[in-house]
């Protein structure tokens, strides 16, 4: 195997609520290969989120190591982050997390204004990624006047407009229904195939899940194959 | 990178009810800011539109007005001849003895009476002012009891227009013409004739002296002659300044502006903070995914601000607006010098437009810092699951 996309070592998450210590990730160690689309499953509390959010660097471990593309993110300090978030990582919400005053093409364009892109070269890469999510004929329209399966196809498109290796979606169909699910699913699954991306997709569906080429299970912050 | 400005102007947009109230009270408070300093704009316009650069202003020694100023006959008869006063074709010497005298007269609203100033004069005192004009009726004819009233007085008082008459000091005045002073102060007096006015009044002396000199030279001259000579207990000074030093009259209505500005100002900025947290509350998510897409805390700091700066801009343009239709508007007050109805016009001025937009901006920006600092500092992950 070649060497793997996200590497994570003896990775631990404490919360403390109160008095009470909570183990959100006990010592997880785990690769991830690139071109893989992973399905991170578990019931609510298994940790499955604060994986997902410690490996696109939004959030941080207790400790051990998340080596993604061979950087420890885990090492990097908050604006080093944002810069690291921006140029590596696609982030897929299950509320979609749509500006709600920026139309389809200003919400794609988005993380381009914070590379050094041109004007017309950022339209063009947005016009592509709206492309590829099929939506390109709902480039001006404001989120409110999408369906919640379109919305989330903007997201898809946002999340694919830098070009990041790595894709991570949470619950991306929480909120959708059946038709809508299974037009997004098929999206990632086309970005995988097509496109060669890493997708990892935390998800409590075993439908969803089943969209992937790999499924793991978390219980109570352990793996459990 | 900054976000786009279209982001920022469509959110202070998109919750305009909530925004509304905000820049309307914003607006206000400019309004009443440009109100205020355009008063006394009016007030120094008035003054400077006064003076003639030529002429000689001589007082009473210890009197800062014309009103409280007294030159007695012998002492004009001193000055009269001097070779620095400029004379007209017919050889006669520029010299204007003015008497100034105050009538209590009802106002045109029925509010009361105040004090009106009485300027007697003769023909060399209305050429030295050429800046005021005759618009209706005639000039006064000496010994006839008669006066000219300036065109904003007569709006202001009773029995002011021509044909008009009104009792005072036991006798019954005609009006028989109405003058514009250019808004200069000239515009709050009315004016006859100068001997008349000692004899009706009961006046020995004259109030002051104006003169022209016959050049700057000669008017420097002038000042240090009166100062130097034993007999003359008078102060000499150049028109301008003269009436420049009346403008003290806007001191208080500055000071009473920059503290109503202040205390309104207060409120303004809780206002706007109060528009701003709602704003920041209702967006934590929002924040949480533009920090995610790698967007830096400064660049949300930095957002909420000129967001902030904004929605008051777009209430400074309200105020400023607001204050508008009362440009040009004059009104009165009582004077503090000459202890007269003293009338001038709102003048606002493009600076004061402008003072009045920086205002604005400055009490959205004070408004915002706070929770603009607020949403900058949300943690990611809190922010991203808010609802």
């Amino acid at each position: 195997m070649a060497e793997p996309i996200v590497k994570i070592r003896e990775l631990t998450k404490l919360y403390s609520q109160g008095e009470i210590q909570v183990t959100a990730l006990d010592r997880i160690t785990l690769d991830i290969a690139a071109g893989e689309f992973l399905a991170l499953m578990g019931p609510s509390g298994s940790g499955k989120s604060t994986l997902l959010h410690i490996i696109a660097g939004v959030d941080r471990p207790t400790s051990g190591q998340c080596l993604v593309q061979g950087v420890d993110v885990t090492k990097l300090n908050e604006s080093q982050l944002a810069d690291w978030r921006n140029q590596n990582v696609g982030f897929i919400f299950q509320t979609f997390n749509l500006i709600p005053v920026l139309t389809a093409a200003e919400n794609v364009e988005l993380p381009l204004l914070l590379t050094r892109l041109s004007r017309t070269q950022r339209r063009k890469q947005v016009e592509t990624a709206l492309e590829v999510v099929g939506l390109a004929d709902r480039a001006k329209h404001l989120p409110r006047q999408l369906s919640g399966g379109q919305e989330q196809r903007v997201a898809i498109a946002r999340a694919l407009v830098t070009d990041p290796a790595l894709i991570v979606a949470d619950e991306p169909t929480g909120n959708l229904d059946s038709h809508s699910a299974q037009e997004v699913l098929s999206a990632l699954q086309a970005l995988r195939k097509d496109a060669g991306k890493t997708i990892i997709m935390v998800t409590h569906d075993p439908k969803a899940a089943a969209f992937g080429t790999r499924q793991i299970h978390l219980e109570k912050g352990e793996l459990s194959q | 990178m900054a976000l786009p400005l279209t982001y920022n102007f469509r959110n202070v947009l998109v919750r305009w009810r909530a925004t509304l109230a905000t820049i309307l009270g914003i607006g206000l408070v400019v309004a009443v800011f440009v109100l205020v300093q355009a008063l006394a704009v009016g007030l120094e316009k008035s003054a400077s539109n006064t003076g003639d650069p030529r002429n000689i202003m001589i007082v009473r020694k210890g009197s800062t007005a014309e009103s409280t100023s007294m030159v007695s006959l012998a002492q004009l008869q001193i000055i009269r001849y001097w070779e620095q006063i400029a004379r007209n074709e017919a050889g006669v010497p520029l010299v204007s003895a003015d008497v100034i005298t105050l009538i209590s007269q009802p106002r045109i609203d029925g509010r009361g009476e105040a004090n009106v100033s009485v300027r007697g004069l003769t023909p060399v005192g209305m050429a030295l002012r050429p800046q005021v004009k005759l618009i209706s009726g005639r000039w006064f004819t000496p010994g006839k009891r008669e006066v000219a009233v300036s065109q904003k007085m007569a709006r202001r008082f009773a029995g002011f227009h021509v044909g008009d008459s009104f009792r005072t000091a036991g006798n019954t005045l005609t009006v028989v013409g109405e003058f514009d002073g250019s808004n200069s102060a000239f515009d709050s007096e009315v004016w006859m004739d100068a001997d008349e006015t000692r004899s009706l009044f009961d006046r020995q002396n004259y109030s002051s002296l104006l003169v022209r000199a016959a050049s700057p030279q000669a008017g420097q001259e002038i000042v240090s002659r009166i100062e130097a000579d034993k007999r003359l207990p008078l102060l000499a000074g150049p028109e301008v300044k003269y009436y420049g030093d009346q403008t003290a009259t806007a001191m208080p209505i500055k000071i009473l502006g920059n503290f109503l500005a202040t205390a309104m100002s207060i409120g303004a900025v809780f206002a706007a903070m109060n528009t701003m947290y709602a704003s920041v509350g209702s967006r934590t998510r929002e924040i949480g995914t533009l920090r995610v897409l790698g967007f830096r805390r400064r660049t949300i700091l930095a957002g909420f601000i000129i967001e902030g700066a904004l929605l008051a801009a777009i209430g400074g343009v309200v105020g400023c607006l607001l204050a508008l239709p009362l440009h040009g508007v004059s009104t009165g007050t009582m004077s503090f010098n000459s202890f007269s109805e003293t009338v001038f016009e709102f003048r606002i001025t493009p600076w004061l437009a402008a003072k009045g937009m920086i205002f604005a901006v400055v009490v959205g920006i004070i408004g915002s810092l706070l929770p603009a600092i607020r949403a900058s500092r949300l943690p990611v992950i809190t922010a991203l699951k808010s609802v």
